[in-house]
C-alpha cells in the first residue's frame, strides 16, 4: 500500500512538474494608476490579446515543446521607484522567463537597469527614447521607432505646406519628450524654419495659461510638443479655450488614444506622430493582418486599437517568433534570434540594431502621421495624412 | 494687449483661488495653533465632491459649491473630533502628526476609490477676448467665487457672534472662556470652516484643471507660502496674499521658464519668514 501511495505521489509530482514546465512566464508592470494610466492600459490590452490568441492556438512552439503563456503583472503607479522594486521581484520571486517593458521611456529606462543586471531579455514598447540603447545593453530590444524620428515627418510635411511657419515647441520635461523635441528643433532649423518659442513644462502641469500667453506673444503659427495623455489633452484643451491662432498643432502620444474624442472641438485638427494606425496596410509575413488584429481587438475591448495596443501585441509576436526560431526558451538563443530578426508584421518592419554602440535600438520600423478630422457626418475620425504613399485623407491645414 | 498684461490677468485670476485655498489653512493655524496637514487632501476631496455632484446633476458647477461647502463643514467636524480635539494644547508636533495621519488615510481611501488617474469636470463658461488673448469664463467665475467666499468669511468673523467668538478664542482662549464662550465648540467650528474653505477651493480648481486624488499637495504647498506671506490667522490677508502671489507668477513668467516658478515662490517664502515673520501685512514691532 505504501508503495502504491508513493508511486501515485511521484506520478502526480512528475505530472505537475511537466505541466509547470510547459508554462512560459512573461513579467511586466502596467500603470493601472497614475499619469501613464490611459496609454499603459492600451499597451496592456495589446499584450493580453496576443497572449489569449497564442494560448487559444495551443501556445508557442519551441523545438519539441509547446509553451502556454502566462503573465505576472503589477501596478507600477506610473512611478520609477515602483518599477525598480517590481522588476526585481518579477525576476527573483516570480521567476519570469522574459519581460515586457512598462509604458513610457522613463519607466522603461529604470526597468532596463534591473533586467540587464540579471541578464533577462526585455522587449520594450511604449518607450521611444533612444539613449537607453547606447549604454551597452545586451538583452534590451526596442519595438518603437526611436524618439529622434517622431517629428521629422511633421516637419517634412510642413516644409511642403508652409515653409515660412514659425514653430513653437511646448513639451513635457520628460526623457521621452526631450529625446523627441531636441532633434526636432535641430531638424526644423536645418529645414530653414524659425523656432519662435521653446519651453519645457513639468510632467504634472495642469495650468498652461502662462505658457500659452508666451506662445501667443511669440507669434508662433504652429505648435509641436506635449508628452503623454494627461498633459497633452490638457494642453490641447487650454490652447482651444484660449483661441490661440495656430495653423497646426502636433502633440505626442495623447491624440493617438481613442479617449481623445472626449475633448470635442478641441480635438479637431490635432496631429499625432503614430507608430501604427489601423489604416497602415503592411503585408504581414508573420502573425495576423492589420485588419484581423484591429477586428479582434475591437471585438474584445469594444474600442479601436491605438498604436500602444499594436506595439504591445507586436512585442508578443516578435518574442514568439524569436522563441520559435531559437527552438528554445534559453535566453542566449532567443537573444540571438532577436538579433537576427528582420520581419514585417501587421505593425510594420521590425529590425534591431546589433551594433555595439546602440544594440537593441529599433532600426526597421517607420512612423506615420495621423490627424483628427471630422468626416461627412461630423464624426471625429483619425486619418493618416503622411507619408503621402500611406495617406487615407488630405491634411487639413490651417486647422482654423 | 501686451503679453505681460495678459499673463498678469491670468495670474490674478488663479491667485484668488490660491488665496481661498490658503484662507482655510490660515484660519485653523491662527485660531488653533494647528498646522493642518489634511489641507491638501481636503482640497482634493473638494475636487472629487464637485466631480461627483456635477456628474450626478449636470447643473451650473458654481451652484454646486454650496453642497460642497456644506459637506466640507461636516467633514471638518468629523476630522476635528476624530484627530484634532485630543491633541489641542499639546506640542505642535502632535497635531502635525495627527493631521498628517488623517491626510494619509484620505489619500489612501481616495486612491482605492478613484485611483490616481486624472478626472475632469466638463463644464465651460464663455469667456471674453481682447486682441489675441482670450480669458475663459471658468477662470473668471472661479476668481469671483473665491473673492465672494473670502469676503463672506470676513463678514462672518467680524459681524456675527460665532465669528466674534472665534476671534476671541484666537486672541485669548482663557479670557474667552471666562466670558462664557465654549472654546471647544468654537475650535470645532473654526476647524470645520477651515476645512470647508479648502474643499470649496478644491471644487473651484476642479472647474479649471484636470485633477487626481494627489492634486491637493501642490496647492497645499502654495497655501503655506500664501499663509506665511499674509501672517497667521488673517484669512482676508491670505486672500490678498494669494492674489499677490498669482500676480507675481503672472509678472515673471513672460521672462523666465515656468519651471523656475517654484524656486521663486519658495525663495520668497524664506525671505518673508526671515524679514517679515508676522507676514507682510503686519508692521514689525520692536
Amino acid at each position: 500500500m505504501k508503495r502504491l501511495v508513493l508511486a501515485v505521489f511521484v506520478l502526480v509530482a512528475l505530472f505537475a512538474a511537466a505541466s509547470f514546465a510547459q508554462n512560459l512566464t512573461i513579467g511586466f508592470t502596467a500603470s493601472n494608476t497614475g499619469a501613464m494610466n490611459v496609454d499603459s492600459v492600451e499597451q496592456y490590452r495589446g499584450f493580453e490579446l496576443w497572449r489569449d490568441q497564442v494560448n487559444a492556438a495551443g501556445g508557442i512552439k519551441a523545438g519539441a515543446n509547446k509553451y502556454k503563456v502566462q503573465f505576472v503583472s503589477y501596478d507600477d503607479e506610473s512611478k520609477t521607484q515602483r518599477v525598480q522594486q517590481l522588476y526585481s521581484r518579477l525576476i527573483l520571486q516570480d521567476k519570469a522567463d522574459f519581460l515586457f517593458s512598462p509604458y513610457s521611456s522613463s519607466l522603461t529606462a529604470t526597468a532596463a537597469i534591473v533586467t540587464e543586471q540579471y541578464e533577462k531579455i526585455m522587449l520594450t514598447t511604449g518607450a521611444a527614447e533612444g539613449k537607453t540603447y547606447t549604454l551597452g545593453n545586451h538583452y534590451l530590444f526596442q519595438m518603437f521607432t526611436p524618439g529622434a524620428e517622431y517629428l521629422k515627418g511633421v516637419l517634412d510635411m510642413l516644409k511642403t505646406k508652409d515653409p515660412k511657419a514659425a514653430n513653437a515647441f511646448v513639451y513635457e520635461d520628460s526623457s521621452f519628450s526631450v529625446a523627441v523635441v531636441n532633434p526636432a528643433k535641430a531638424y526644423a532649423q536645418q529645414l530653414g524654419f524659425s523656432v519662435a518659442f521653446s519651453e519645457a513644462y513639468a510632467p504634472n502641469t495642469t495650468d498652461f495659461s502662462a505658457i500659452i500667453d508666451k506662445v501667443i506673444a511669440s507669434k508662433s503659427t504652429v505648435l509641436m510638443g506635449g508628452g503623454h495623455y494627461a498633459d497633452g489633452s490638457t494642453l490641447a484643451k487650454q490652447v482651444y479655450e484660449h483661441k490661440v491662432p495656430l495653423k497646426m498643432i502636433t502633440l505626442l502620444v495623447a491624440p493617438d488614444s481613442d479617449k481623445w474624442i472626449e475633448l470635442g472641438d478641441a480635438a479637431v485638427g490635432v496631429l499625432v506622430p503614430s507608430q501604427w494606425e489601423p489604416q497602415s496596410a503592411f503585408k504581414a509575413q508573420y502573425g495576423p493582418s492589420g485588419a484581423d488584429f484591429a477586428e479582434a481587438y475591437t471585438a474584445k475591448y469594444n474600442a479601436p486599437p491605438s498604436y500602444e495596443s499594436a506595439g504591445g501585441y507586436a512585442s508578443g509576436l516578435i518574442l514568439q517568433r524569436a522563441i520559435e526560431q531559437a527552438g528554445s526558451t534559453d535566453t542566449a538563443k532567443v537573444a540571438a534570434a532577436l538579433n537576427a530578426t528582420d520581419i514585417t508584421t501587421f505593425y510594420g518592419r521590425t529590425k534591431f540594431s546589433t551594433a555595439a554602440n546602440d544594440h537593441g535600438l529599433q532600426v526597421g520600423h517607420a512612423m506615420v502621421l495621423a490627424q483628427w478630422q471630422k468626416d461627412k457626418s461630423g464624426k471625429l475620425v483619425k486619418q493618416v495624412v503622411w507619408p503621402l504613399a500611406a495617406k487615407s485623407a488630405n491634411l487639413v491645414y490651417p486647422i482654423h | 494687449m501686451s503679453g505681460i498684461l495678459a499673463s498678469m490677468i491670468d495670474g490674478l485670476l488663479i491667485g484668488s483661488v490660491y488665496g481661498l485655498a490658503a484662507m482655510g489653512l490660515s484660519l485653523i493655524w491662527g485660531v488653533m495653533d494647528v498646522i493642518n496637514l489634511t489641507h491638501g487632501a481636503v482640497i482634493a476631496l473638494g475636487m472629487f465632491g464637485m466631480f461627483i455632484l456635477f456628474t450626478a446633476f449636470a447643473v451650473n458647477a458654481y451652484i454646486l459649491l454650496l453642497p460642497v461647502i456644506a459637506a466640507g463643514l461636516l467633514l471638518g467636524l468629523v476630522i476635528y473630533w476624530f484627530a484634532v480635539h485630543w491633541v489641542i494644547g499639546r506640542s505642535q508636533l502632535s497635531s502635525l502628526l495627527s493631521t498628517f495621519a488623517v491626510n494619509m488615510m484620505i489619500i489612501g481611501i481616495g486612491t482605492a476609490i478613484w485611483s490616481t488617474s486624472p478626472y475632469n469636470v466638463n463644464f465651460t463658461l464663455r469667456g471674453f477676448t481682447v486682441g489675441a488673448y482670450t480669458f475663459d469664463g471658468n477662470h473668471l467665475a472661479a476668481a469671483a467665487a473665491a473673492v465672494i467666499i473670502g469676503l463672506a468669511l470676513e463678514l462672518f468673523l467680524y459681524r456675527t457672534r460665532p465669528g466674534k467668538a472665534i476671534r476671541a478664542v484666537a486672541d485669548n482662549r482663557e479670557a474667552a472662556e471666562l466670558m462664557g464662550i465654549s472654546s471647544t465648540m468654537v475650535l470645532a467650528l473654526a476647524f470645520a470652516i477651515g476645512i470647508a474653505l479648502a474643499a470649496a477651493s478644491g471644487a473651484l480648481i476642479s472647474t479649471l484643471f484636470p485633477f487626481t486624488i494627489l492634486s491637493g499637495a501642490g496647492y497645499q504647498m502654495k497655501s503655506f507660502v500664501v499663509t506665511v506671506l499674509a501672517g497667521l490667522g488673517k484669512p482676508l490677508g491670505a486672500l490678498v496674499a494669494g492674489i499677490l502671489l498669482g500676480l507675481l507668477e503672472g509678472a515673471v513668467t513672460p521672462f523666465i521658464a515656468v519651471s523656475w516658478i517654484p524656486l521663486i515662490e519658495f525663495g520668497l517664502f524664506v525671505v518673508v519668514l526671515v524679514v517679515f515673520p508676522k507676514g507682510i501685512f503686519t508692521r514689525a514691532t520692536a
